[in-house]
């Protein structure tokens, strides 16, 4: 298996792959997914057409005839788009199924001559890469470093053609042409993509490695490192499972690799993860139940004057919280001394003390912020403050404070608590 | 039976129920998730078929629905819990359970009758050496049979819920007022696109469905503005191309799928440069 060929077949893969998925990155962001899908699919026919009319061995015929149709793909897409009644989605699989159609038409028409199956035009359908020829892959390993000195080149003007086309346009961009410039990179990578993973399955090449990436990063530089690492790791799964069996298209397992590679970044990338947003929704859940306590301690001692124990029955009955979760919330109070369990329940520390008028204080700030700045009825106001309450840095705090002149009382005249030093 | 005669009804009744089908896909701007149910597929048949050693069984109708509607679901996960973006959703679940069946089929080479060229093109000019029999009666190809009662279906399926087809099609809001459920709709018009997908699957490959859904209802959406006209002017549309397309394989001796879809495509560009020619210079000269 470690014969010089394979090691040449398996970077060249490596090196296609991880090329194409970086063009990809942007269309993905740029929420053109699936064009890319279309484009990959209506590069059959003009492949068949440039066996038929060219030398059907040269690498390069067939680069052009991808090329051109891939071009006629892309505009004949955006013009049903721009032009008739038809919405996005029809237009893409519309030039999608009928191009492919044609193709598979050419193809049997080839195929019954038998020059096909010598030409190895099967590949590109669901990819193979132990069929490409060492002298195939060289013009396209070279593709793929012009693709990536091109993305690096135009770095600039795609970012900000992906993010923000109006503001690239009004700083004097050339943004027509660094579409086209675009829009011919996308069909290059199509056109190299599928040597690896085939027509059919190019959609996951160009989307899936991105869509992995971007649960690890908002940097765009790092997001195209890793979707070529990740595209290139897939790379890898395919090219040898495809080499060690037999009848194994490489494409599929390759697809299958990215599956799950995207699988395992969606729920375990740190912060964007679907465990990491999970886990700050129930410490968010936790921290405005822990706050909330506190606030109600803090308010009853301020009407009778005096510290107020309350027993977790009392809580219960005056919340319509649950026994279990409010539980939870006074175990981890008292883990940090904000609470004190004494013989009659439960009372504030100095330091829930502090914590719970604090709250308060937002509450009452953020109350006559909305009666005084926006005009708000007084019995309007209740709810958004028990939002805004969890939520307001001490930074903010410090401005509406000052903004509001140092207030004494909110709106239902109940005094603003401020901490005496 | 004639077998020119069974292939050229199979390939009407197909094309006839995916355009109507299609015609609600393209209403919902659900194309592309007609498309990946379409791919997506492909596993459930391929463990079908290794379950019952059969094709055409009810296993098979039953594996691939269920994985039609896991498709759908998996769009969904994927889009409201893990994030991704609406396109991006519907490029991954395709192609994953795309591969995962080529690579099932692949394996299971040996012992499923089903391999990759079947798959992507289909095999109907094979229709009617697949016959059924009933004791000693032969019932003709099975295909035949089975792409009649996917058009019964359709019909039915429509006739029964055109009202609710309808609104929900053309304004969600409204028909949610009205106590119609969206969703029920949706996910019942899945299914029956993956039993659509299924029954033509063979026939016409995974790949070309996708042009017997979208093409038509496409092309005739460009002159009509009623549902009512939508739904004749496409199955119209997939009629000729079922039967021309049938023709002109057979003169030009290539994939008869092939040739279908492509005459659909040209049938598209007869539509639209009259659309753009003619009408819209009538436009300018009333204007």
């Amino acid at each position: 298996m470690l014969d010089p060929i394979f090691i040449k077949v398996l970077l060249g893969t490596l090196l296609l792959a991880a090329s194409s998925s970086v063009v990809g990155a942007f269309s993905f962001l740029k929420g053109e997914s699936l064009v890319g899908d279309a484009i990959a699919h209506a590069l059959l026919p003009g492949v068949v057409l440039a066996f038929i009319l060219g030398d059907g061995r040269n690498p390069l015929f067939l680069i052009f005839g991808a090329l051109v149709a891939g071009l006629i793909a892309h505009y004949g897409i955006s013009f049903l788009e721009q032009r008739t009644k038809l919405k996005g989605d029809t237009a893409i699989s519309l030039v999608l199924s009928t191009f492919f159609g044609f193709g598979i038409m050419l193809l049997s028409a080839v195929q019954r001559t038998g020059l096909g199956q010598q030409a190895g035009l099967e590949r590109f359908l669901l990819g193979k890469a132990a069929a490409i020829t060492l002298s195939d892959l060289y013009v396209f390993a070279a593709l793929a470093v012009v693709l990536l000195v091109s993305v690096a080149v135009f770095f600039k003007g795609f970012q900000l053609m992906t993010f923000n086309e109006d503001f690239a346009a009004a700083i004097g961009l050339p943004v027509q042409a660094i579409r086209f410039v675009f829009t011919i990179l996308t069909v290059l990578a199509v056109t190299v993509g599928i040597q690896s993973v085939g027509i059919v399955l190019m959609a996951a090449l160009l989307i899936t490695p991105a869509a992995a990436a971007r649960a690890w990063t908002s940097s765009l530089r790092l997001m195209l490192v890793l979707s070529a690492v990740f595209a290139a790791t897939a790379a890898l799964v395919g090219t040898v499972v495809s080499a060690s069996l037999p009848k194994m298209p490489t494409g599929p397992w390759i697809v299958l690799a990215l599956g799950g590679i995207a699988f395992i970044s969606l729920l375990f990338a740190p912060e964007k993860g679907w465990i990491a947003r999970r886990k700050r929704a129930k410490g968010n859940q936790l921290k405005t139940q822990r706050e909330n306590l506190l606030k109600l301690l803090y308010g009853a001692e301020e009407r009778e004057g005096e510290t107020v124990a309350m027993t977790s029955e009392t809580i219960v009955a005056m919340r319509r919280q649950h026994l279990d979760g409010l539980r939870k919330t006074l175990r981890s109070l008292k883990k940090e001394y904000l609470l004190v369990e004494r013989p009659d329940g439960f009372a504030l520390t100095d330091k829930g003390r502090t914590e719970g008028r604090r709250v308060v204080r937002l509450h009452r700030l953020w109350e006559l912020y909305l009666t005084e700045r926006l005009g708000m009825a007084a019995d309007h106001i209740h709810p958004q403050a028990e939002t805004m309450e969890h939520i307001i840095t001490p930074e903010i705090e410090a401005l509406i404070v000052k903004e509001l002149g140092n207030p004494e009382l909110d709106p239902h005249q109940s005094p603003i608590p401020y901490e005496e030093d | 039976m004639i077998p020119t005669l069974a292939i050229a009804l199979t390939a009407v009744f197909t094309a006839v129920s995916c355009a109507l089908l299609g015609a609600f896909l393209v209403l919902r701007k659900m194309t592309m998730v007609g498309d990946a149910i379409s791919h997506a597929v492909l596993p459930g048949i391929a463990v079908a078929y290794w379950l019952s050693q059969s094709r055409a069984s009810l296993w098979m109708f039953l594996g691939a629905a269920a994985v039609g509607v896991l498709a759908t679901v998996m769009i969904e996960v994927l889009r409201k819990n893990l994030k991704v973006q609406g396109d991006a959703s519907i490029g991954m679940t395709f192609t994953t359970l795309f591969a995962l069946g080529v690579i099932l089929i692949t394996f299971w080479s040996d012992s499923v009758d089903l391999d990759q060229e079947c798959v992507l093109y289909g095999e109907i000019a094979y229709v009617p050496f697949n016959s059924w029999s009933m004791g000693d009666l032969n019932m003709g190809p099975i295909a035949l049979w089975s792409s009649g009662l996917l058009l019964l279906a359709v019909l039915g399926y429509i006739f029964v819920g055109y009202k609710g087809l309808k609104l929900s099609s053309f304004n969600e809001d409204y028909a949610a007022v009205l106590g119609i459920s969206v969703a029920a709709w949706n996910l019942s018009l899945m299914a029956m696109v993956s039993f659509a997908t299924v029954v033509s699957f063979e026939s016409v490959g995974a790949i070309l469905v996708v042009a017997l859904l979208v093409v038509p209802a496409a092309t005739a959406y460009l002159l009509v503005e009623k549902l009512h006209h939508l739904l004749m002017g496409a199955a119209f549309i997939a009629l000729v191309a079922a039967l021309g397309g049938y023709a002109c394989s057979r003169w030009l001796d290539t994939s008869i799928a092939g040739t279908i879809a492509t005459l659909l495509g040209v049938q598209f560009l007869i539509v639209l440069l009259y659309q753009q020619l003619i009408l819209k210079r009538n436009h300018h000269a009333v204007a």
